[in-house]
């Protein structure tokens, strides 16, 4: 319970210093929101006075002391009060990402559970192997692949898969004639629009797992006890699997957490070829757009995702290994 | 990821030995032969072996673009969307540039990129991993939580704002954005094999013999964890490179500079995917990748260095 405790502590106080972080960096930063769009509007003649605290007031620039303005921001972030985009005004910044989120999520979460274990049983067979070919295909293969920036690996399969075999659809997450709903046939659209992204995020995270499950698992090879197991004249496998590989998947699963947001950011990419409709082609539209509510709150739901997703993993390795419970 | 976080502590050397005994004078004992000796054990890995040759090229086309590539890079004299010919060997743009002109003077940013944003996340790294380690109560804890928040801040969305804020900057923007968010992993790694060597016999020693505790950090402890300091050097370098690419790819560099990550925005927002184009996907990715690559399997043979269980050939 301390434990669980000592965590929830930890979750709050880096969920804080996330939000503070990104309040201070607009603040940080040379320039303001308002000044972006005056420059815009500069380019066409003098901005009056009138017509910049006008602009001002539109989008919300805030105004008073820092430090209440520090209150009344993280006032709007309990309430989820985001502003209003500037792209897609009148919509607010709060529903944009409400629609968004949930495609990088299952997206994201589903493919990073597939890599892990996948990742994990080649990581194993690698270091059982060692030496073979067995062990030198996936870690050479996987050094390679997860040297791929993410948005080429996309674009090779957008191209060739999609544009030149024609296999799988080149853009969006469900076709133009769909529309978002809990029935079979739109399901096996998203199912078969995803694909693609799926695969691109499967192909470059792998590598990460094998070589981190493989250098894990070899340290763990020369322990005692495994030693003592084969010794014992146990069968290889039980060796490898039961007395191994159960041990040294538990330092991978810290690795999982931190590793999560490498993914999370190279799906960001992966959207923005695929055009698919996440968190990360919506940040990039802000981006473009310099839409900077937008921007920032992506950042920071992104942030807190990944916070969370490490919160979780934290608490189910307390409960693997009751060694860290102390 | 590179499994350096694993590796075992290295038993002090014969240099932190001997800086001891005759103080001073010997602690760099010849540069030049140091390197050297960690050159060949890196080339004694097969696989780090490939990794020096393949980066070796990269430094070199880097180095000498201008006597290698058959064109300029921007020069747009020429016929747009060429596919591959005898005077154009990747064809060339939609802007008319020759293709292999661009990938090879690429290789200077991602070459730069790598090496400065690498060494800077390398010497933040240092200089944070080794006092964390081995300072003890608040500083030290208020410190873990700063790099535990960098390390579970998202990399690349925090580069994207940071980037989008500052607009259109130059290279010197992505070093900087990149280093910003990249020296934690290494800190954290080398903060963990100070805090194992600090309770050796030879740190006690040079407690005990009066030296400071910045002496005792940088003189002593740091020589003996080397291998780890050039494999963050190179995990930083790939993870910098990856990231330039990508931020240009989403067009918050400068996208007037010829880089890979510039070649594949401009490809893919002159549709270089419909017109079948695709050597102007392929070629600047595969070097990217081949960059990359080159840093890792060179991070094979570190890992050899402090463990001897990783050396290839060992028995388990």
């Amino acid at each position: 319970m301390r434990y669980l405790l000592g965590k929830v502590g930890l979750l709050l106080l880096t969920l804080w210093a996330a939000v503070t972080l990104n309040f201070l960096l607009p603040r940080l930063m040379p320039g303001s929101p308002a000044d972006a769009a005056i420059a815009k509007l500069a380019q066409n003649g003098p901005v009056s006075p009138s017509t910049r605290a006008a602009i001002e007031a539109q989008l919300g620039v805030p105004t008073g002391s820092a430090w209440d303005q520090y209150l009344q921001y993280l006032n709007n972030v309990v309430h989820f009060d985001f502003g209003v985009s500037y792209t897609f005004f009148p919509q607010s910044v709060a529903s944009l990402v409400g629609t968004a989120l949930p495609w990088t999520l299952v997206l994201v979460g589903f493919v990073t559970i597939v890599a892990f274990i996948c990742g994990t049983l080649l990581g194993v067979l690698a270091a059982w192997k060692r030496g073979t070919w067995l062990d030198t295909l996936p870690t050479v293969g996987g050094t390679f692949a997860s040297a791929f920036p993410y948005f080429w690996t996309a674009l090779l399969l957008l191209f060739f898969l999609g544009y030149v075999a024609g296999w799988f659809p080149t853009s969006g997450a469900y076709g133009s004639a769909a529309t978002p709903e809990l029935t079979g046939t739109f399901l096996l659209d998203a199912l078969y629009h995803s694909i693609l992204p799926a695969t691109t995020i499967l192909i470059t995270s792998l590598g990460g797992w094998i070589l981190g499950m493989r250098s894990t698992m070899i340290n763990t090879l020369g322990d005692d006890y495994v030693t003592f197991a084969e010794a014992n004249g146990l069968h290889p496998r039980t060796v490898a699997i039961r007395y191994a590989a159960r041990n040294a998947i538990l330092p991978n699963l810290t690795s999982f957490g931190l590793a999560l947001g490498g993914v999370v950011g190279g799906s960001l990419l992966v959207e923005r070829v695929f055009s698919y409709p996440g968190v990360g082609y919506l940040l990039y539209t802000a981006v473009v757009n310099q839409d900077f509510p937008l921007m920032q709150a992506l950042f920071l739901i992104i942030t807190i995702s990944v916070l969370l997703a490490n919160f979780i993993v934290d608490i189910l390795y307390g409960i693997l290994d009751p060694r860290t419970r102390r | 990821m590179t499994p350096t976080g694993t590796t075992r502590p290295t038993r002090p050397t014969t240099s932190a030995v001997k800086t001891i005994s005759q103080g001073n004078h010997d602690a760099g004992a010849n540069p030049l032969r140091v390197i050297l000796r960690a050159f060949l054990t890196i080339w004694s890995v097969p696989k780090a072996r490939i990794g020096v040759a393949l980066l070796g090229v990269f430094v070199l086309l880097a180095v000498f673009a201008p006597l290698l590539a058959p064109y300029g890079a921007t020069d747009n004299s020429f016929d747009r969307s060429e596919d591959m010919s005898a005077a154009h060997w990747l064809g060339t743009t939609a802007a008319g540039q020759d293709v292999l002109s661009q990938i090879i003077y690429g290789a200077r940013v991602s070459v730069f990129v790598g090496f400065v944003a690498g060494l800077l996340s390398t010497i933040i790294a240092v200089l944070i991993g080794l006092s964390w380690g081995y300072l003890r109560g608040l500083a030290g804890d208020v410190i873990n939580f700063i790099v535990n928040l960098f390390l579970v801040i998202p990399a690349l969305p925090l580069m994207i704002v940071i980037a989008a804020y500052l607009q259109n900057g130059g290279i010197g923007m992505i070093v900087l954005v990149v280093v910003i968010t990249g020296w934690a992993w290494g800190a954290r790694v080398l903060r963990s094999q100070t805090q194992s060597l600090r309770s050796r016999d030879f740190v006690t020693a040079a407690v005990f013999s009066g030296e400071s505790p910045a002496r005792i950090v940088f003189r002593e402890i740091l020589p003996n964890m080397t291998s780890l300091i050039v494999g963050s050097f190179f995990g930083a370098s790939t993870a910098a490179i990856l990231a330039e690419a990508g931020l240009e790819f989403l067009g918050l560099g400068d996208s007037t500079t010829v880089s890979w990550g510039t070649m594949l925005f401009w490809a893919q927002n002159s549709n270089a995917l419909l017109t079948g184009q695709w050597v102007l996907l392929f070629a600047p990715g595969l070097c990217i990748s081949l960059l990359a690559t080159s840093m890792s399997l060179i991070n094979f043979g570190v890992d050899g260095l402090s463990n001897p269980r990783l050396r290839e050939g060992a028995t388990r």
